[in-house]
């Protein structure tokens, strides 16, 4: 690591303050920017710490039904407290990484992250989830942009993400073998006025929803609806641990599977 | 009944008290008053030129005591190779200099460029980033077929190529071994890779150099598995220290498989520059500098014939392998895809001819060296495959046609140059087969396609040459050193024992089982007897634990010495009971005199030995301590018979190991408990080579796996559980040449396993329609799946 200072402020408007200070950096769960630093691969001058900021921590239920999660909640608190109001999202937290992750990694940072192989992705965008910052709303359609890009601006805080809540729900997750990562991860939402599929780990261009498994599912929400569809692997990612076909494949197999496990 | 202590029983591991509770004492807990962090700044390119290493800016910067390059070192010597192969035309291999630090090229990513000595290892890091390099790339050479070819770039100028040796074996066999492929009524041919592995132990390497300046005495303590071998290649042929001032010390050490045994670079730099700079120099690798610094294991290409008469009897065996060197000799890198793999070609079977042909090459990547068995694997990956594929060819049974051909007389001369002493391979297989419940498996295999999936049962036969190995024939084959094994037996006066071994633990578990056999042989408890290994300046000249050596080679050692202990003590006894020395017998820690009440207690006659009243002194020299150093006439050869039982997904093509089962004859057994772990872990291992582990390199020489994060180890969920991971050593043909009849364990696991794995995952693909002959390793499930695309 090089050097740098760390704050930890105690509100989402210090945060913001210290945030405008020149290099620095938000710190969440900090599963992948301390690694990062510890390569020496950033240089932040001041880390500004949102693990005490306690407004933007904890699941609710909203007003109009919608599940609410504070954007520095950690995955082990989403898979324990999301367990009984949204099944498909709290095995989504509850499979990510161990339990070291789980209990430091959080919402806010993974999604401002975009790691293209990250799970929490899938769940926003398969949702339909509004995620919350410090300055305004983002619909998940218009929040991810591209592997480790997101419509966040500079120095913008993911405060809360409010996932509404399905019907149904399943997230299923094929594990890259050495990282466990999501090599594909599917995530599949029945909601009263359709179905939405979106898919990570997949893709060179990261989160992504299949259209034509929406409409297929819509119309008929049974694996054996998803029999003969496939997506192209020509914009998927060919690594060490799988081809581009190979992964195509798999987005099939494993939203067949979520379907099937749907509750 | 089991015993509860001595030979035989499963005596809880001591020494887990301490690594447990956090007790341990590793080389990266030694922190000296005083000390300096090293950090090396590595090759990021895997070959180059370097013009100009400029270090000014860096010497300036806080904390910086000094900055060492290639020219630093231009007056010694380089890193020394351990053992000399002889090609195919009686010529001696290429053998190329490895420098300390990378002198005029870089040969790999991760050669160690330059060493910043600062106070603190931030600051070395922080100055290490201040050298400008200028370094011209070239282009790397990564695949061993391109690197032979004439127009490769070459890895070292000076060599005439990339080609190491070309070994042929037995070249005297060659003429006739063609001749029978081509009187055979069938030849089954299989290409096929042994896939590169990077051995990460849980300790990664550290060293740290001491220099007194008062006594002209150089100390290294280091992370090896041999540290007399470290000190005699070093003080020797590297730094020029002769021995008597140089300390070795391998302290608590947490895990080799056989990457500590080499004498790295970093060693000799801690050592030299702890005096260049007066103070205490210390080095802890990080993980990332490990994957790309650590000798790495196997990496083989081979196309291995099996040719059989209309009977079915194998009738001859010819390999063609290329063995990748990397870009430099590790320390007895030579040594691993010849003698440690060629000689054990024959495998469990009765196979006439054998003609063995080796390639080494060199290659930019991170040198390649002995990983846990360490030619063997190889050696019967190739071979079983090749058997497996035969009785798919032939339609016939592949229990049966192994058995068909296994040698039953011993002892059995090969026809790849050695003696196999004991052995009952009808029993291993009887034994793998009733654990393993084939009759079973037909129904089990029903149960998985109802639920979609695909079952296979593999099964594999191994042997191995362990108990390594007798000094004057590894010197013909050469080797640069002896392999016998050392042990002191010192008594207190009180009665209580320090064995001073040559061998090293780092895992296995020496401090109890070395423990249980000499009190065994006395007759005391187990507690009082302690273990001492790991320092030079404690044991005598020892080789070090590899290659499955230590109870066979060391624990050997240390009966001769018991055994001399004893007798003196009888003579001591005999003084004191006053009788005759032939009528003393010593049971249960107590003299007695045959026939008679008369006895003395172990404790009476050792502290007679310290307190020399009543003592025969005219006869004999007080005192209770013997030395001992043990050379085997021969290898020990284990072998055994494994299944598994793998589920495959036909969906995603993962596959999941379902049951395992292992059948070894280890001959004699010191403790069951720690020899189950050991097999344990080498399935584990073998297992993950077979599904899990590769080490891959791009068309560049850029390490593609250099991290956890695309490195697949094998986890515990990746394994059977503990009801169907049955490891048995109850087949037991013990050996005829050593005093405990032992054979040695460390390595079976890892050696039998891969290929059964494999064989199991044909079979499963086999019984979906999927006519799939062979898949590289690791079976991966986007292999699995491609496989089954056709």
């Amino acid at each position: 690591m090089y050097n740098f200072d760390v704050v930890v402020p105690g509100s989402v408007a210090e945060a913001v303050a210290a945030l405008g200070e020149e290099d620095a950096q938000a710190l969440g769960g900090g599963q992948t920017l301390i690694p990062t630093l510890k390569q020496r691969l950033a240089s932040p001058s001041v880390l500004v710490s949102l693990s005490g900021i306690a407004e933007i921590k904890g699941v609710c239920k909203t007003d109009d039904g919608q599940l609410s999660v504070g954007g520095g909640t950690t995955h082990a608190t989403v898979a324990r407290e999301a367990a009984g109001t949204f099944a498909g999202l709290a095995g989504l937290a509850g499979h990510i990484g161990d339990p070291a992750v789980r209990n430091r990694g959080t919402i806010g940072g993974s999604l401002a992250n975009n790691d293209p192989s990250a799970c929490y992705p899938a769940a926003a965008l398969g949702t339909g989830a509004t995620i919350i910052t410090n300055a305004r709303e983002i619909a998940a359609d218009d929040f991810f942009q591209g592997m480790f890009t997101t419509d966040l601006e500079e120095g913008e805080i993911i405060t809360e993400v409010r996932f509404p809540v399905p019907e149904a729900s399943s997230y299923q997750k094929f594990e890259q073998p050495a990282s466990r990562f999501a090599l594909v991860g599917v995530f599949v939402a029945k909601f009263a006025d359709g179905v939405r599929v979106a898919v990570t780990g997949a893709s060179n261009d990261g989160v992504f929803r299949w259209d034509e498994a929406e409409a297929a599912l819509s119309a008929n929400f049974a694996p054996e609806a998803l029999d003969g569809l496939t997506v192209s692997g020509d914009d998927m990612i060919n690594d060490l641990h799988g081809t581009g076909a190979y992964r195509a494949h798999l987005v099939g197999v494993m939203a067949k599977r979520a379907v099937a496990a749907a509750s | 009944m089991p015993k509860d202590s001595g030979i035989g029983a499963s005596s809880k591991r001591r020494e887990d008290v301490r690594f447990l509770t956090g007790q341990g004492n590793y080389t990266d807990d030694i922190n000296i008053h005083g000390q300096a962090h090293v950090h090396f700044l590595r090759s990021d390119i895997a070959h180059g030129t370097i013009n100009r290493i400029d270090t000014s800016a860096a010497e300036t910067m806080p904390g910086v005591v000094r900055i060492f390059t290639g020219a630093d070192f231009e007056a010694l010597g380089g890193m020394p190779c351990g053992w000399q192969v002889t090609d195919k035309h009686g010529e001696p291999m290429q053998e190329p200099k490895h420098p300390i630090l990378a002198h005029g090229k870089v040969r790999h990513v991760g050669e160690p460029i330059a060493a910043v000595v600062a106070d603190t290892l931030e600051q070395a890091r922080d100055a290490a980033e201040a050298i400008v390099l200028d370094i011209a790339e070239l282009p790397a050479v990564v695949d061993m077929k391109a690197a032979v070819k004439a127009d490769a770039p070459k890895v070292h100028d000076d060599l005439p190529s990339n080609l190491c040796y070309d070994w042929g074996f037995v070249e005297e066999n060659k003429a006739a071994t063609d001749e029978a492929f081509e009187k055979a009524a069938h030849v089954t041919t299989l290409e096929l890779v042994n896939n590169r592995l990077v051995a990460n132990p849980m300790e990664p390497r550290v060293a740290v150099g001491e220099y007194a300046r008062g006594t002209d005495e150089h100390t290294l303590y280091t992370t090896s598995q041999n540290p007399h071998v470290i000190r005699l290649l070093m003080g020797a042929f590297v730094l020029g220290i002769p021995e008597h001032k140089l300390r070795v010390v391998a302290p608590d050490v947490g895990g080799g498989f056989g990457t500590k045994i080499f004498h790295y670079q970093e060693e000799a730099f801690c050592t030299f520059a702890a005096k260049a700079c007066n103070r205490p120099v210390k080095w802890t690798s990080s993980r990332s500098e490990a994957f790309m610094s650590d000798a790495h294991g196997r990496d083989h290409v081979t196309k291995i014939e099996l040719a059989l008469d209309a009977d079915n009897n194998f009738t001859a065996l010819r390999t063609d392998t290329y063995a990748n060197m990397g870009a430099y000799l590790s320390t007895f890198a030579p040594s691993v895809p010849t003698w440690l793999h060629g000689t054990l070609m024959a495998g469990n079977y009765k196979t006439p001819l054998i003609y063995v042909n080796v390639k080494a090459v060199f290659t930019n990547t991170v040198p390649v060296d002995a990983y846990r068995g360490a030619g063997r694997p190889e050696a019967t990956f190739q071979l079983e495959r090749v058997i497996d594929k035969a009785a798919q060819e032939l339609g016939v049974d592949p229990v049966a046609l192994r058995r068909q051909n296994f040698i039953t007389e011993f002892p059995y001369a090969t026809p790849v140059a050695v003696e196999y002493d004991t052995g009952d391979y009808h029993a291993t297989m009887d034994k793998v087969l009733e654990l393993s419940d084939r009759a079973g498996f037909e129904a089990r295999r029903k149960d998985s396609e109802a639920r979609g999936k695909l079952r296979g049962f593999g099964i594999n036969c191994f042997i191995e040459a362990c108990g390594i190995a007798p000094s004057n024939l590894v010197g013909q084959l050469g080797a640069r050193a002896g392999l016998y094994e050392s042990a002191t037996v010192r008594v207190n006066a009180t009665g209580g024992l320090v064995v001073m071994t040559g061998s090293h633990s780092h895992g296995q578990g020496h401090e109890t089982s070395f423990a249980q056999v000499v009190a065994d042989m006395i007759g005391i408890d187990e507690n009082m007897i302690e273990i001492v290994h790991g320092d030079t300046s404690k044991t005598p000249m020892g080789m070090g634990t590899y290659g499955s050596r230590s109870i066979a080679v060391g624990g050997s050692a240390m009966v001769r010495a018991t055994e001399k202990i004893i007798a003196k003590a009888k003579k001591i006894a005999s003084h004191l009971l006053e009788a005759s020395e032939g009528d003393i017998e010593l049971k249960d820690g107590a003299f007695s005199v045959a026939g008679t009440d008369k006895s003395v207690a172990w404790g009476d006659v050792t502290l007679a030995a310290y307190v020399p009243h009543n003592y025969p002194l005219e006869d004999m020299e007080p005192g209770l301590e013997e030395t001992a150093f043990y050379d085997p006439s021969n290898f020990t050869y284990p072998a055994g018979a494994y299944t598994c039982e793998v589920e495959v997904d036909p969906e995603t093509g993962v596959v999941s190991i379902e049951r395992f089962a292992s059948a070894d004859d280890f001959g004699n057994v010191i403790n069951p408990m720690i020899v189950e772990g050991q097999v344990h872990g080498g399935i584990a291992q073998g297992i993950g080579q077979a599904l899990l582990e590769n080490c891959a390199y791009d068309e560049n020489g850029q390490l593609l796996t250099a991290s956890y994060m695309d490195y697949t180890m094998p986890r515990a969920d990746d394994l059977p559980g503990m009801a169907d991971y049955i490891v048995d050593h109850s087949c037991q043909t013990p050996c005829t040449h050593n005093p405990l009849g032992v054979k040695g364990c460390g390595e079976a696991g890892a050696i039998g396993s891969p290929p059964t794995v494999i064989n199991a995952i044909i079979d499963a693909l086999r019984s979906g329609g999927h006519q799939v002959d062979h898949i590289d390793m690791p079976a991966t499930p986007a292999k699995v799946w491609a496989a089954m695309q056709g």
